[in-house]
Formats: C-alpha cells, structure tokens, sequence
C-alpha cells in the first residue's frame, strides 16, 4: 500500500486520541476518575479521519455536534488536552467546568456544542443551529441514538432545507450491549436516500471516508460508517478482546514511521497526565 | 387607538422578524388564520419558518436556532402540544448556560384555549416546565403586559415560557391589583382566571365582603410585591389562587410558598382531577365566576 502525507498525518491525530483514551482507562481503573466515562477506544479513526479532510484538505472550521461517545471528536478537532483531562479529573479548570464531565463535554474555541445526555438530541439542534448560521456543520450520532424518533424527524426536515450538513453515524453495531439486528430491519443510509439525501454505508478505512469528501457540506449527507467500539459501552474494561482495531491495522500498514510516531506521542500524552495527577 | 392583545402580539412579531432580523418557528403558521391572528403575513424569507410536523425534533430545531443567538420565537398552537415540544427546550435550551455558559434563549408562544377540545389539547400546561430550572414562566394577558415580557426577554439570555391564552387576545384593558390590606379574603389569579376572578370580586363585594385581587404576571420567579404579601398577611382568611393548569401543577406548589411566607392559608382552584371530554357536560373547564363565588363563601364561612 502507498502510504501518503495524508495517512500519516490522519495516524497522528487517531495516535493521539488512542493513546489519550488508554490513560483514561488506566485512570478509571486506578479511581482517579469517579464518574462516568464512555471511551471512543476503537472508533477513533472516524473522527480523525473527518478532522484531517475537513480541517487540514477543507480548511473548514464546522460546527461540531456530538453525543456522549465523544473525546475523540473533542481532541482530533483541536480541544485542548489539559481541559479535557482536568474535566475528567475534576480539577477545576475543565473544558465544561466539571458540569460535563465525559458526555457532555464542548469546546468554544473549536465550534464544539455540549451534549446533554438524552441521545440523539445533538441531531435536532445541530440541525437547528445549522439552518439559522447556515455554516458548515457536522453532527456525530451513534447507530442507537439514530432510532431515536427526533433524529429520523430532524433528518427528514435538515433534507427538505438542503443544509450543508454531514450527518456521521459512528455505527459500532451496538447500543449498550444490544445488536443492531435485534433492534431494527432496516439501515440508516437507505433511511437518508427516502429523504432524499446523499446516504452511504462504508467502513472506517480512512480511504473510504475520503472517497466521499467531494460532497462535504455541499447538501445533507449521512454517511454510516461502521466500526468497532474496543473498550465497554461506559467504563474500562473490554467486551472481545478479539475484536478489530482500525488503529492497529493502520499502525500495521504504515509500519515503522507509524510505530515511532506513535511512540513520541504516548510520551507526550503521559508526560501531560502526569502533570495533571500530580495535581488531585 | 387602544390595542388587542392579539393585535399587540403580531406587531411584536412583525417588529421582531422585519427589525430584529429575528425568526419564528412552530407548525402551520402560514396557514389561514395565522394562528389566531397573531402573526403578520410573512413567509420563510421573512424569517417565518414552517417546522415540519415532527413536534419533538421541532423543538431541538428552536434550541439549535437559539444557540446561534438569534432567539428565536417558537409557537406552540396548543399548550397541550408542549409534550412533545417541550423536551428540547427544558432540558437543553435552559440549561446550556449552567452547564456550558452558552446561553440558548427561546421565547416559546405556548397558547391556551378549552372548551370542546377534547382530552389533550386544551387549557394552560405551564407547569410542565415549572419544575425545571433555567426556565422563566410568564402569563401576560394585556397589552401592555405582553410588550414588557417580550422587552424583558430580548434583553435577557433565558429560556422563556410566555402562557398565552386566546380568551385574552381580544382583551384592550390593564389590569390594577386591589391590595389594600384587611380584606375578608384575597384571591390571587394566573391567566385566564384572571377574568373570572374579576367578576367574582365584584359578586362578592355586592354581597358585603371585602376582596383583595393580586394579578399574577411573573409565575416563575414568581413575583407578588410586599404590599401583596402584606395584603395576604393582613386578610382575614388568607387567600384562594386559581389557575388554568391542574392544581397539582404549578398552584399548589405556589400556595406553599405564599403560605410560608405570610402564615396564611392558601386554597387553590383550577382544572379538576379529570380527563377533559369532548362535550359540554364532561369537559375540563377553568374555574367559573360561579365556581370561585362558592368556594370563596365556603371558605369565608370557616369558622
Ligand atoms: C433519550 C435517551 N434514551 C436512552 C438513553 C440511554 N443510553 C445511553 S447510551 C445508549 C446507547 C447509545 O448507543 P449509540 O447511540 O449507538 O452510541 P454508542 O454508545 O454505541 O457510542 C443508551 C440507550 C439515553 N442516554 N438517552
Ligand atoms: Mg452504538
């Protein structure tokens, strides 16, 4: 495989948010974090792929909706590390002055909106958010939260309006611990098509997220990428060891320039953890 | 010429979408009608947005709008509705500013109205958002009352709940509180009850005894002056409020309040603990003038 300036520079962002997310696991497993934690573990090179295309190819700066799965959307946009640690810890001086703490984290200065828990209600009022500045926006839902009867309602209008809006369903085929199929017959890129929108099911196989950027914020489009969640649905500890992990793979293919990279930012992001436990 | 509450509505809006650049969304506005007459003949280029009829992402879609500071006006044509429109606004809206300091300001029309309307849409639901917190809960039935609400709101950043009732769209007239102190008894009145509670003042005065009248505006936080409370404090037999809501909503909660604060007893009346039927007979009404005279003599009576 050709490996490109883009895949690295996507490795760097998902290394980045993996190596993060395993000093949240250790934290939760050590009690330094108390509250309730839902880990991206696994699902992480959705969000860093979307962030290098639209953040780096786009140059774009959207408005961000996402729901409590969310650190990884939080750090591969550009939320300040420090903050999102001090949240979790709850030192003061978290990005949501520890009102948030893992689910309903935000960020001013990347366009980042709070979550308020209820799943799926970052659809609506993403939408809503979206048709009154008209910016480009990108809403994140997981595949249960896209059940929800005010996600499909909300879709149908942001397609009527013909909003410049990415619609990502970061689909680990889970909610909780309850499978897709046993919740549902039908699929949400058919569900975007009888809206009338652009609607695509794919992997999240960095170069099959890219194949789509040509339509980014040109008109409503849902793309539901499918993934898989490595860690619990909330806290640390882990359903199938033998699952398959996106970063690993990409850390496989890419090979020694990968494995170095993903050493210097380990460190970086100990170094910084470190810093922060000193402080409880 | 003096002005309708209804008439004063529509030139808010009007003000609000042509000055203010602001928007309105709800369901069927645009519509004959334009919900009771009180919206002008704009459309979606106006800032008069059509929500599709997906009541509960309806809301989300306001709160969203809020959130890029433009409060937005979001009208409910039923206060029943809000069941489905309200889960947004009180639990995202109001709270945006205590959890992310954004404030997420939604001025939401929610319009009462009973009578023949069956078991779901009718009467006034404000205390569906009342125990919430985040959420400032208003009833204006004057004109002037609703310019000073609609003022308030654009120089603040909260979420208001504005209970509109259609009984009062064709009102012109203020309204004075009688809060003289030493009364027999002080009825104190929310929304549309407050037109019943007038006439039943008069019935009673006509029959010897003294009434003190305390208009309620301000529900949450609710706002009575101290000569109110002096008023209550100072009555012989406390006080009797009325509402358009279930008693078990929002009248009972404030009765307790008041009574803490002025010792005093304080009854409430509104919608009886029932289902509202389509017809006359087994209909869910507010409090008549009849209803407020009986209860006001029963208590009066109390030894
Ligand atoms: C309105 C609402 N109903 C139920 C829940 C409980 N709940 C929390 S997370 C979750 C599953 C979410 O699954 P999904 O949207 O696929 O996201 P994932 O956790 O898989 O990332 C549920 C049912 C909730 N938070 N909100
Ligand atoms: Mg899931």
């Amino acid at each position: 495989m050709k490996i490109n300036k883009f895949d690295i520079e996507t490795f760097k962002i998902a290394s980045l948010c993996r190596n993060f997310e395993i000093k949240v696991f250790e934290a939760i497993r050590n009690k330094k974090i108390k509250i309730p934690v839902y880990l991206s573990g696994g699902q992480e090179y959705i969000s860093a792929t979307l962030s290098n295309i639209i953040k780096n190819n786009l140059k774009i700066k959207p408005l961000i909706f996402a729901q409590h799965r969310c650190h990884s959307t939080y750090l591969s946009f550009g939320g300040d590390k420090i903050k999102l640690i001090k949240e979790l810890l709850g030192i003061k001086g978290g990005c949501t002055n520890s009102m948030g703490g893992s689910a309903s984290i935000h960020s001013k200065e990347i366009n980042m909106f709070g979550h308020d828990g209820h799943m799926g209600t970052q659809v609506p009022i993403g939408i809503g958010a979206c048709f009154t500045s008209k910016k480009p926006t990108i809403i994140f839902m997981g595949d249960a939260a896209a059940e929800e009867d005010y996600v499909l309602g909300a879709l149908g209008w942001a397609s009527t309006k013909k909003l410049p809006i990415l619609f990502i369903v970061e689909d680990n085929n889970l909610s909780i611990l309850t499978e897709k199929k046993i919740r549902r017959n039908w699929d949400m890129h058919d569900v975007a098509r009888s809206f009338k929108m652009k609607g695509y099911n794919l992997n999240d196989n960095p170069k099959e997220i890219f194949k789509y950027k040509k339509y980014f914020f040109k008109e409503p489009m849902l793309l539901n990428i499918n993934t898989n969640r490595l860690f619990w649905h909330s806290g640390a500890g882990i359903d199938d060891p033998k699952i398959f992990d996106r970063f690993k793979n990409e850390k496989n293919k890419i090979g020694k320039k990968a494995k170095i990279l993903d050493e210097k930012i380990k460190k970086n992001i100990d170094e910084i953890w470190k810093k922060q436990l000193e402080k409880l | 010429m003096e002005k309708t509450v209804r008439e004063t509505i529509k030139n808010i809006i009007k003000n609000h979408l042509t000055k203010k650049r602001g928007k309105v969304f709800g369901q069927c506005l645009t519509a004959v009608g334009w919900v009771g007459g009180t919206l002008p003949e704009l459309y979606e280029k106006d800032g008069m947005i059509e929500l599709s009829m997906a009541d509960v992402a309806g809301g989300g879609i306001v709160a969203g709008s809020a959130l890029m500071k433009e409060k937005p006006i979001y009208v409910i044509r039923y206060q029943g509705f809000n069941w489905y429109n309200c889960p947004m606004i009180v639990n995202y809206a109001a709270k945006s500013k205590e959890i992310w300091n954004i404030p997420c300001p939604v001025f939401v029309r929610g319009i009462g109205m009973e009578g023949g309307i069956g078991p779901v849409a009718g009467s006034s639901h404000h205390s569906l958002y009342y125990r919430m917190p985040g959420v400032k809960i208003v009833s204006p039935m004057t004109p002037i009352e609703y310019k000073k609400i609609y003022s308030e709101f654009m120089k603040d950043d909260d979420v208001y709940y504005v209970s509109e009732h259609r009984g009062s769209f064709n009102n012109k007239k203020e309204f004075q509180n009688n809060i003289s102190n030493n009364n027999d008894l002080v009825i104190i009145a929310i929304s549309i009850t407050r037109f019943a509670a007038i006439e039943a003042k008069k019935v009673l005065e006509k029959e010897g005894y003294k009434i003190g009248l305390i208009h309620i505006l301000w529900i949450k936080p609710l706002k009575i002056s101290s000569k109110g409370y002096k008023a209550i404090k100072t009555s012989k037999k406390g006080a009797l409020l009325l509402d358009d809501d279930y008693v078990d909503g929002i009248s009972n909660s404030i009765a307790n309040k008041i009574n803490i604060k002025t010792q005093k007893k304080i009854e409430t009346m509104g919608l009886k603990n029932k289902t509202a039927g389509a017809h006359k007979n087994v209909d869910n009404l507010p409090p008549s003038v009849k209803e407020i005279v009986n209860k006001a003599k029963r208590i009066l009576s109390e030894k």
